[in-house]
């Protein structure tokens, strides 16, 4: 392939757009049918399948309103993850880490143990309503928000240093909800095992009028910056060189991808691997560098991984909604495919 | 033109660079040499703004470096550092083009276009346009950050020692590009250099650096000579007549 493209293209037609060949402009185009095909294929089916009422009936449009609800968790979180990883990855320049690490998972763990710890079953009930929701988004906004400024304004402001002590905050905060569970009778913990999980179905859709703007208006804000996270790809030195203020630009992008995090987790549960993994086949279908191409193959990816999962899970194993097992599953197998098959992320 | 009053950096009680007093007159190439450990990359990161002073100021072109905005200084000086976090799926056209930020803010115009193009021409890079940036030598990826550097079209060029990784020819190549930006281009070019004899042989200017302070500022001539050379690399150097100027020997 690289002698193909090392041909030198005629006078007239050297472009650095990204996409500048069509051939890469068809492949790219053809893959973002493929998702969006796959994507109301799948929206479809978790709205009819099974639906006992014949298609289009009134019956059947009120059954799939019922459903409907699971369908725009599903995009909120699509939307979440996809863009919360891809813009986290450039900022940290590492296409192998989550914004997970940074201890947005620990940290709604710990509270949803403590929870069940101190008030018992009763915990989980009083975690429930759109206050509780919000306390919890805004708890793990602060918590990336503290950590974020404390580390980045210092003498010895570095990112790694940052992501090695989200890290640590976040194995204590783990180890922390792990010695409260071995206190728990096991009733509660069933209880709370089910919160645990990522899980589609401990959204409420009483959330959805927050988290739908909670999510839209910081996707669109980043993929507005969507030129500049491509110049913060080149590293610090590169991007102060072309007048960016990195720092700025850093701390930005951490406040919207933590307040993307927090939702998604606030609303579904814990998916560690879920954004990692939707990133890196990202690139992979996109071919590309730049971020405007990037995302939306992203959240489109997004969706078609978790709706799949959700539609086996639900119609093949009838294990209702526990979409973070398949996910891990399939996804890490096609993940390890994927780059033996390429060999680079 | 560059200059530096009363700059400092203090690292400890015992590691300090400067106070540096220079000035860099604009047009022609100036080098920055000196042991290991002398202060030259992280002058030359100062200058560029891309490390904080905490003492003194650095003007260029009479833009003071810490007050002036970012934006307006990417459009007067360029650096370029060692180290490089490359990635991957970026074409070195695509790279190059990022030298244009400054203006387009990511949305390339005609003209924009054109100027990637010559600087691509300019280093001989046109074969290579389309390549990965991951399927190029170290040598070819150094050209074209050299590349992307020139395409930001400013007139002060700062370059963290390009010829790290670079063979003799490469090398050799490397410098008559800058040369000829310098003369052709009337770039003003600062460039951190290790080998005195590239030094004396294609800069202008030498300015010789020693434990965080400039010990010499002059032209070659002035510079290599065995008195100087030995003093600033504690190291016995003889100069001698080579068939293209003066040879500093040291091994």
């Amino acid at each position: 392939m690289a002698e193909t493209l090392a041909a030198p293209a005629p006078v007239g037609q050297r472009t650095s757009r990204s996409l500048g060949t069509s051939r890469s402009r068809r492949r790219y185009w053809i893959i973002l049918s493929i998702l969006l095909v796959l994507a109301v294929g799948f929206a479809f089916g978790l709205l009819a399948w099974d639906n006992p009422m014949p298609f289009s009936t009134s019956g059947f449009w009120r059954i799939a309103e019922l459903r409907a609800a699971n369908l725009v968790v599903m995009v909120i979180v699509a939307i979440c993850q996809a863009t919360a990883t891809v813009s986290f990855q450039t900022v940290a320049n590492n296409r192998i880490v989550t914004p997970s690490i940074m201890g947005f998972e620990s940290l709604y763990v710990a509270v949803q143990t403590s929870a069940v710890y101190f008030l018992g079953a009763a915990g989980v009930i009083a975690l429930q309503g759109l206050p509780q929701f919000l306390l919890q988004i805004a708890l793990m906004v602060a918590f990336a928000l503290v950590l974020y400024g404390w580390l980045l304004s210092g003498r010895y402001a570095n990112l790694q240093i940052m992501l090695l002590i989200g890290i640590i905050i976040g194995g204590g905060l783990g180890s922390v909800a792990t010695f409260m569970q071995r206190l728990l009778t096991p009733s509660e913990f069933d209880v709370l095992a089910a919160r645990l999980f990522g899980n589609i179905s401990n959204a409420h859709t009483e959330y959805l009028p927050v988290a739908i703007p909670l999510c839209i208006v910081p996707a669109v804000l980043l993929w507005l910056n969507a030129r500049r996270l491509n110049i913060v790809s080149l590293g610090r030195e590169s991007s102060i060189g072309l007048g960016l203020n990195h720092r700025a630009e850093l701390m930005k992008v951490l406040f919207l991808v933590s307040i993307l995090m927090a939702v998604s987790t606030a609303l579904v549960g814990p998916m560690t691997f879920l954004g990692f993994l939707v990133a890196t086949l990202a690139y992979q279908f996109a071919d590309s560098y730049d971020h405007r191409l990037v995302f939306p193959v992203a959240a489109l990816t997004c969706f078609v991984v978790l709706s799949g999962a959700y539609f086996v899970m639900r119609n093949i194993f009838y294990a209702h909604g526990v979409v973070s097992i398949v996910i891990e599953l399939v996804g890490g197998a096609v993940f390890l495919f994927v780059i033996l098959r390429k060999g680079r992320l | 033109m560059i200059s530096l009053s009363e700059v400092l950096k203090e690292y400890s009680s015992e590691v300090a660079i400067g106070p540096v007093d220079l000035e860099i007159p604009r047009g022609g190439i100036t080098a920055l040499v000196g042991p290991n450990g002398a202060g030259k990359s992280t002058l030359l990161t100062m200058i560029g703004r891309l490390l904080g002073l905490d003492a003194g100021t650095i003007e260029i072109a009479g833009y003071d470096v810490a007050s002036t905005p970012s934006k307006d200084l990417a459009k007067i000086v360029s650096i370029l550092r060692q180290e490089n976090h490359f990635i991957t799926r970026l074409t070195v056209r695509q790279l190059v083009a990022f030298g244009r930020f400054p203006y387009s803010k990511g949305r390339l115009t005609v003209a924009d276009e054109k100027i990637v193009s010559e600087a691509i021409d300019f280093l001989g890079l046109g074969v290579l346009e389309n390549r990965y940036l991951d399927q190029l030598s170290g040598g070819q990826r150094q050209r074209a950050y050299v590349a992307m550097v020139l395409s930001q079209d400013t007139e002060y060029v700062l370059l963290d020692e390009p010829l790290n990784n670079l063979d003799m020819r490469h090398s050799v190549q490397m410098m008559q590009h800058l040369h000829r930006a310098a003369e052709e281009l009337g770039r003003t070019i600062v460039i951190v250099l290790h080998d005195i004899n590239f030094a004396g042989h294609y800069a202008d200017r030498i300015c010789a650096m020693k434990e965080g302070r400039v010990v010499e500022f002059g032209t070659p001539a002035e510079i290599l000579t065995d008195d100087v050379l030995t003093r600033v690399f504690d190291t016995p150097v003889r100069v001698i007549d080579g068939p293209n100027g003066p040879l500093a020997v040291y091994y």
